[in-house]
């Protein structure tokens, strides 16, 4: 008591934080090791059952495909594209073909829901160029609003050459 | 004077501010760590796409197959030939049936290098068809240039 009241506030317990901040950093260095950057990806989704095109009775509701030929030149990169047969220059025109045969209307029930691609690619064409089609065909960003365009997609069976 | 003389000189660094900076970045470091098993190769190179959002909602139980600049498919971590696959997906097949899971409900997630042949993915595509697979998901790199 008599100590307690001659040392008054200033009496202090010290905690030994070494122990503490040794562990802290610890897990600080693991977390930092450990982590890995990821960029962000998305996927373009495409149902395509065996020999559906086959299968499928015929529907009234069903709007003919699509079909968009990508010619590849002999390096693998893109040489032409043609949809439904009429030789289109870029893949911005062909994304504005494609607003003029559906419409700029994606809701239910309208044409671009309706519609389906087939992409016809040369074997050797480079994958990136595909890509770069399925976006011209799917949407477009505006303003940084996604509008989309067709959903269904598909391809056609590949052929060695 | 006279207190310094009386005991051991100790110098009291405030460590207050360290922890707490310490303590915030662990945090960061927790939010930032990604612990779903994300299938990223570094030996791919992904197209880049402006539409290619990530996905909201995570899709249950994929295959990934990634195929590199050179025309193979790595799939579980290995080198695979292409006309190879079937028999994983055999393998994959079995799994899902012994599961009570169809196997045209499971996606392939195909991370196909922007270099690679177009009729490449063609060929693993019509491999997963012929073994009853029949969603897809072809991966990109989402760009956000305009």
């Amino acid at each position: 008591m008599a100590r307690r009241s001659s040392s008054g506030l200033t009496d202090k317990v010290e905690i030994n934080m070494t122990p503490m901040i040794d562990v802290v950093f610890q897990l600080m260095s693991f977390f930092m090791c450990t982590l890995k950057v990821v960029s962000p990806e998305g996927d373009f989704d495409i149902r395509m059952p065996i020999a559906a095109a086959a299968a499928a009775a015929p529907d009234d509701q069903q709007v003919p495909p699509v079909r968009v030929k990508l010619s590849a030149a002999p390096d693998g990169s893109l040489a032409a594209i043609a949809m439904n047969g009429t030789p289109v220059a870029d893949f911005d025109e062909l994304r504005k073909r494609i607003v003029g045969l559906v419409g700029a209307d994606s809701g239910p029930n309208s044409l671009a829901e309706k519609t389906e691609v087939e992409f016809d690619a040369d074997y050797a064409l480079k994958y990136a160029n595909v890509v770069k089609a399925i976006t011209a065909v799917s949407g477009k960003v505006e303003n940084g609003q996604v509008v989309e365009l067709i959903r269904k997609i598909k391809f056609t069976p590949p052929k060695k050459g | 004077m006279a207190k310094r003389n009386g005991g051991p000189s100790n110098t009291e660094i405030d460590m207050t501010p360290m922890i707490d900076m310490t303590f915030q970045l662990i945090t960061f470091f927790m939010f930032v760590m990604n612990f779903s098993e994300a299938e990223q190769d570094d030996r791919i190179q992904l197209p880049s796409s402006q539409l290619a959002k990530p996905a909201e909602g995570v899709i249950e139980k994929p295959i990934t197959l990634q195929l590199t600049n050179a025309g193979s498919v790595i799939y579980a971590g290995e080198l695979v030939a292409v006309r190879d696959i079937g028999a994983y997906l055999e393998r994959e097949k079995t799994v899902m049936i012994d599961e009570n899971r169809e196997p045209n409900s499971a996606t392939i997630i195909v991370r196909a290098d922007g270099r690679a042949k177009t009729g490449e993915v063609q060929d693993i595509i019509r491999i997963c068809q012929e073994k009853g697979f029949e969603r897809f998901a072809l991966r990109a790199q989402y760009d956000d240039r305009r």
